[in-house]
């Protein structure tokens, strides 16, 4: 029966999740402590947890609830986006539970089931339950093999169970089928929730709203009017302590196959039928499969590895030097490819994608860059000092959307454009209004709302992309270096030189 | 700030727009514009409330005191633009004397272009909010029932001149309630078959969820006072049990239902900038709104009235 005070009229009531439990493997990582915990806070203040919340962490420590407990609160303390608040606090920490345990180990799993029995019923989570694997990907397949063989898998009857993985999706198209294959033996589709955490689905909305909810940008949205995209993700700072999961993934495969792809169909892509999780994720596949990969590899992608070097005036190590990193690793920290979509609004339209470490600064922008005006009518005393018409999304920081075009100079006696811009900033108009991306994602998987998830079928396309490019790579060996805080090795520069343009600095 | 003495709507638009030039940002993203019909003695809170919830809003928040009598027929002004205050522009615009019924005119020349325009009386409001002069160029109308004599009585004029567009405090305080209300219904699937609430004296909200309630569940819903703060607890009565919420410090509920364990559930009390941060997120009519205001003559009074 629907609940007689939900009414689709009435928007001020959030849709809050549903009793629930959350289980966190991985619970002493980075990703875990400063971005996962805080989050739950976060919609835990907001007022989107419901009563009946828990969350288990499950590591090999030994640890009392209470040990864990402080665990999050510290976390919270320090990374939550909203205030600390004594009363949301005593709320979230009544539902936490640790479980000690060997991933390895049958009887720790013996124990969670027993403690998810226990949250059940004292805390009223209902049997639901969302396993957050917060773990490296090596270790998918044991957690997942003994999820299904402690029947923590199975469904009560009116309950659901739900898997969240992070990217990367998979090292190739080959392991992230493998990787599915594993997955789907114990949950379904929809019970599979592909959490990439650079792409907040914010962001996803606010390119679709931009898209197609105004007229002033689509007619422009094809070939006639624009010359080249480029989209960029680029990080001031190197890998961190993120030697071993890092070194033999590289730039490509931790953000191109998800992260770059996804916003370059968000940005290409067809209106979809409408916004159902299907019909959007129908259109993003149909335009990975009508990517083009480049026939000369090597003129059209270029990499690199960050050199020792000084950034915003501090020294810095080079990629071969830091902690954890063999002194021969391969492992690209740039990647800039060349990607042609083959379909009639895209036939001839360049769009370039690059990534890495250690470059001037953090930045995540795609950028739409227009074609000359086609005449100029200004005669004798013309004085063009601008370049192309740009629409820019930007998604960090300062998410927002400036438009770049020329406009004479005031008082000059020649006449004289320059470049201006006009800046929208959602943080201007809509401050409050932005929640971390992964308040929203969680909060997805809570209620159970997957629509900007990548499908399986996403991460098999984007695979198909970028394996022949990696296969060449490897052939290629060490990748050429470059200098920490500027925008990349020389390749770059010569790759998009090549088709007569050049990298828009970010 | 800045104070303009015996000057015109206009003169307050240029004074804002060079304060704006020679901070170096002559452009703003500002959303709306906010007008406050106040008495002097509640524009400084309502004033500093727009203020606060300008951080989440950036907008042009014009506080209109009309002081009739005295001896001189003029407008002053102060203005702030800008600075550490948050991105909003703020002018608290004074009309003296016979100027005090002009507020109108003063206002036309203020209106940032092709924005949204929200009216708020923080205290005293026209029985027409819709069709006073400055309810006209709004299109969301913000009224504050709990600071009537009578909140009963205010409401019943608020429901008979209800224009789509116009919203109440009373109402914006209640959706945290609204909220775990209807999370205790997403796991209780059995009918609900009569509702008690106990509030503070005097307190519209209590009366907006009763109404409510009878709209949603139509059953019987029986109101009575408490020592308050505001609402201090729901129970709905169902045939596996109660299903209670009860708050009596302002700020943490408990919560218990039939078949789970008790819990508690932060459920604070709001700051009228919070309040109006809400309203402001969404500007248009709220229907839900309209139809629970409609219901207000069929709610019972309370035993204490």
């Amino acid at each position: 029966m629907a609940n007689p005070l939900r009414d689709p009229a009435d928007l001020r009531l959030p849709r809050v999740a549903g009793p629930s439990a959350v289980v966190l493997f991985g619970v002493t990582g980075d990703l875990a402590r400063k971005k996962i915990m805080p989050a739950i806070y976060d919609l835990a203040n907001r007022g989107l947890l419901p009563p009946g919340f828990a969350i288990v962490g499950f590591a090999r420590r030994e640890w009392a609830d209470e040990d864990f407990a402080q665990e999050v609160h510290d976390a919270v303390r320090s990374h939550a986006r909203t205030p600390f608040r004594e009363e949301v606090w005593q709320q979230l920490s009544q539902g936490i539970r640790f479980v000690a345990g060997d991933l390895n180990d049958p009887s720790a799993f013996d124990r969670l089931k027993h403690t998810l029995h226990e949250v059940d019923r004292a805390r009223g989570t209902l049997g639901n339950h969302a396993f957050y694997l917060s773990i490296p990907p090596g270790l998918f397949p044991i957690v997942i093999k003994q999820i299904k063989e402690s029947g923590l898998a199975q469904r009560p009857e009116h309950g659901w169970r739900r898997v969240v993985i992070e990217k990367p999706f998979g090292q190739d198209l080959r392991s992230a089928q493998e990787l599915d294959s594993v997955l789907s033996e114990v949950f379904s589709p929809d019970e599979i929730f592909r959490i990439d955490h650079y792409l907040g689905k914010e962001t996803v909305q606010n390119i679709l709203a931009v898209r197609f909810a105004n007229e002033m940008f689509e007619p422009l949205w094809n070939s006639n009017y624009i010359d080249n995209v480029q989209i960029t993700q680029a990080e001031d700072i190197g890998i961190g302590g993120r030697a071993g999961y890092y070194d033999g993934i590289g730039a490509a495969r931790d953000v191109i196959q998800n992260h770059l792809l996804q916003l370059m169909a968000l940005t290409a892509m067809e209106e979809p039928l409408n916004f159902d999780p299907e019909h959007v994720r129908q259109e993003k596949e149909k335009l990975l499969a009508s990517v083009q990969v480049p026939a000369d590899i090597g003129a059209h992608t270029a990499r690199g590895q960050y050199s020792p070097g000084w950034q915003g005036g501090v020294p810095v190590c080079g990629y071969l030097e830091e902690e954890g990193i063999p002194a021969d690793s391969q492992t690209e920290t740039f990647a800039a490819i060349r990607l042609m979509i083959d379909n009639r609004r895209w036939a001839g339209v360049p769009f370039y994608l690059r990534t890495g470490k250690r470059l001037g600064r953090r930045v995540t922008e795609v950028a739409v860059i227009f074609k000359k005006a086609p005449h100029l009518p200004f005669g004798r005393d013309f004085v063009m000092d601008s370049a192309d018409n740009a629409l820019v999304f930007r998604i960090q920081p300062d998410e927002g959307m400036t438009l770049r075009f020329g406009s004479k100079v005031p008082g000059s006696a020649a006449m004289e454009v320059r470049d201006v811009t006009m800046d929208f900033q959602y943080g201007d108009s809509f401050v409050d209004a932005s929640p971390e991306a992964y308040e929203r994602l969680i909060l997805d998987v809570l209620l159970g709302d997957p629509p900007l998830f990548p499908g399986e079928q996403e991460v098999d396309l984007s695979w198909r992309i970028l394996d022949p490019i990696l296969a060449q790579w490897t052939e290629q060996g060490q990748p050429p270096g470059y200098a920490s805080g500027g925008w990349g090795p020389s390749e770059a520069y010569a790759m998009i030189a090549r088709d007569g343009r050049i990298w828009r600095r970010p | 700030m800045i104070r303009l003495h015996d000057i015109s709507g206009g003169d307050i638009a240029g004074a804002i727009s060079s304060e704006r030039h020679r901070m170096g940002s002559p452009t703003t993203g500002m959303v709306l514009t906010l007008l406050i019909m106040s008495n002097e003695s509640h524009q400084a809170d309502a004033t500093q409330s727009a203020v606060d919830s300008a951080r989440e809003h950036p907008m042009r928040i014009l506080t209109m005191v009309p002081r009739p009598g005295g001896d001189a027929d003029v407008i002053d002004a102060d203005i702030a633009v800008g600075g550490d205050d948050g991105p909003g522009e703020v002018a608290v615009v004074r009309l003296r004397g016979a100027r005090a019924t002009h507020a109108n005119s003063v206002v036309i020349p203020l209106l940032l272009p092709d924005t949204p325009i929200v009216a708020w009386w923080p205290a005293h409001a026209p029985e027409s909010v819709a069709k006073d002069p400055i309810g006209l160029h709004a299109q969301r109308r913000i009224t504050d029932t709990a600071m009537a004599d009578d909140p009963r009585e205010e409401l019943l004029i608020r429901a008979r001149n209800y224009i789509p567009g116009d919203t109440d405090l009373a109402w914006t305080r209640l959706t945290p309630w609204r909220t775990v209300l209807a999370a205790m219904l997403d796991r209780h699937v059995s009918p609900v078959e009569s509702a008690q609430i106990g509030v503070g004296k005097n307190n519209p909200s209590g009366v907006l969820l009763a109404s409510w309630l009878k709209l949603c569940l139509n059953v019987e819903v029986t109101l009575s006072d408490s020592a308050g703060p505001g609402i201090t607890d729901v129970v709905m009565t169902t045939a596996e049990g109660d299903l209670s919420l009860s708050r009596i410090d302002g700020a943490v509920a408990s919560l218990s239902a039939p078949g789970v364990p008790d819990s508690t559930v932060a459920l604070a009390r709001r700051s009228s900038a919070e309040l109006l941060a809400e309203e402001l997120r969404r500007l248009t009519p709220d229907a839900v709104y309209g139809r629970t205001l409609a219901g207000v003559e069929n709610v019972p009074a309370t035993n204490g009235d």
